[in-house]
């Protein structure tokens, strides 16, 4: 069977800096892969590469055995941030609709089939109900739900979410996962979930990608998040504490790094 | 008053000047909307002014007015869609090109003649001076540009809203501004023609800016840009008539009141 993701040998260079080298991976269809890394390591790079909007300095990706640019249809991507709207009452509805078949020509006209899959992907996040109210005015956690509805447009293979959690707080983050989660179980899709925090995750995730030093490390939690493995991708001392089933990464001068001490009781 | 009205509008340049005003008002409240959404206002003002020291060049070189604003504003829109994002939204770089422009502008003017009434009609405007001929240049203007636009606006609407999604479906986000700002240079340049360049974004900013302050939905936004504008523009030429004083000025206060009660309402009654 054919991987959802092969990574060979990537190093991909930014105005000659090498932001990833050496970077191999395999990922198969239905995982569910955290990704993480500090600020810098190279995980917006790295999804970049994977949509196809940057291409490798050497190195090869195949996405579900294709090139990244011709497997763009079978992949769902959600963004890191959105566009501000501030000054509009354009709803969330439209601007899904705008996404929908919006790489087709002609006018912006919705066809009865793009309606009824804009109903469907708002129903899948639970965004239906607040979704003719302007962008605008919605809430974080409603905003990423609909942003969430945009990446499940034509049934993706794959979903590539860059950092959906930031800024939200641990209730809409929870609904998020939940969500993520539910769709990857319906319909066995692979999701690639860029992080900060890897807590709220510890649940749904089948293995881990640790960015850092422009390196990679993939495997079980177990195997890659603990404090060997990343001492060594880091290159410098670090350890991981784990603590009431939650996970610290902690570096040898006592800052937490990686991992928030953020609180996630549900209450 | 009624009757007043009648006798104007039997005048050949009432007739032209309301073809011209519609025509401007329709195709700047369209690519408004894409303006707004797109938050390239500024650029559709600097577009503007670029097409001053165009059109106060074109004396020069033996063009019309209309010939060299659209050249130059054309000429600068590609090349701005093509500098990128980073270009468009930068104050810094807009404002120095903006500026240099209008001093171009000036001194080609000088060049020319020194004639200072030239100078005014550019700027403000000369509704009722539009030449059958000129309509007709403008009519073929309008249709290219609003045909141009119904080849690309899905495409449009889904990179100006979305562009990193947009740019992950394959869409080329340059390919793409450089074919917008085409379309707006020349519907900056015949707005100008109704308006003057001081005042372009009277008819591209003004009914769009509004329209989507109010309508939730691409179409519905379209509509109530273009009903506004067009009948702003039919006020305003109309009231000229009858009291004197400009159309423009009637024009910009209409948007202007308009604009005020939209926005008191937005923050006092949605919130």
């Amino acid at each position: 069977m054919t991987p959802a993701l092969q990574i060979t040998d990537l190093r991909v260079s930014l105005s000659g800096n090498t932001i990833l080298s050496g970077i191999n991976a395999e990922i198969n269809a239905g995982e569910f892969v955290g990704i993480f890394g500090p600020n810098g390591a190279g995980k917006t790079t790295l999804v970049r590469c994977i949509i196809g909007t940057l291409a490798p300095t050497r190195g090869s990706i195949k996405v579900l055995g294709l090139l990244p640019s011709q497997a763009a249809r079978r992949v769902g991507y959600m963004p890191q941030g959105h566009g501000t709207f501030d000054s509009t009452a354009l709803s969330a509805r439209s601007m899904v609709e705008a996404a929908c078949e919006g790489d087709g020509w002609g006018i912006p006209w919705t066809s009865k089939k793009s309606r009824q899959e804009v109903d469907r992907v708002l129903e899948v996040t639970d965004a239906a109900r607040y979704a003719q109210r302007p962008f605008s005015v919605l809430s974080g956690g409603e905003r990423q739900r609909v942003m969430l509805a945009q990446a499940l447009l034509g049934d993706p293979r794959i979903l590539v979410l860059d950092e959906p959690l930031a800024s939200l707080d641990p209730k809409n983050q929870g609904l998020l996962i939940e969500c993520v989660a539910r769709v990857k179980e319906r319909t066995n899709t692979t999701v690639l979930f860029v992080a900060h925090d890897m807590n709220p995750l510890l649940n749904v995730m089948d293995r881990v990608m640790y960015l850092a030093g422009g390196g990679a490390a993939l495997g079980k939690l177990d195997e890659v998040v603990t404090s060997e493995c990343l001492t060594k991708l880091y290159g410098s001392d670090i350890e991981v504490v784990r603590t009431q089933n939650r996970v610290f990464v902690v570096s040898s001068e006592g800052g937490v790094t990686e991992t928030e001490c953020a609180h996630h009781d549900h209450d | 008053m009624i009757n007043t009205l009648a006798t104007y509008l039997s005048y050949e340049f009432v007739q032209n000047a309301l073809i011209a005003g519609t025509l401007s008002a329709i195709l700047g409240a369209i690519v408004g909307y894409f303006v707004i959404i797109r938050s390239a206002g500024f650029a559709a003002h600097a577009l503007a002014h670029i097409g001053f020291a165009g059109a106060a060049g074109a004396a020069l070189v033996g063009l019309s007015p209309l010939e060299g604003m659209l050249l130059l504003t054309v000429g600068a829109g590609v090349g701005m869609g093509a500098a990128g994002d980073k270009v468009n939204r930068s104050d810094m770089a807009i404002g120095m090109v903006l500026s240099m422009s209008l001093g171009l502008g000036t001194l080609f003017l000088k060049l020319y003649s020194g004639y200072a009434g030239q100078a005014k009609a550019i700027l403000f405007g000369e509704i009722f001076g539009v030449s059958h001929e000129q309509i007709i240049k403008m009519a073929v203007l309008s249709v290219m540009s609003l045909g141009a636009l119904a080849i690309f606006s899905r495409r449009l609407l889904f990179a100006s809203i979305q562009p990193r999604l947009a740019e992950g479906r394959g869409l080329s986000l340059s390919a793409l501004s450089m074919a917008f700002m085409a379309v707006l240079a020349i519907s900056v340049t015949l707005a100008s023609q109704v308006v003057g360049i001081l005042l372009v974004f009277t008819l591209v900013i003004a009914p769009a800016g509004i329209a989507l302050r109010l309508c939730r939905s691409f179409w519905s936004g379209i509509i109530v840009s273009v009903i506004l504008g067009v009948i702003a523009v039919w006020i305003g030429i109309l009231l000229d008539c009858v009291t004197g004083y400009p159309a423009t000025f009637w024009i910009t206060a209409l948007f202007f009141v308009i604009y005020v009660f939209v926005e008191s309402y937005c923050r006092f009654f949605t919130k």
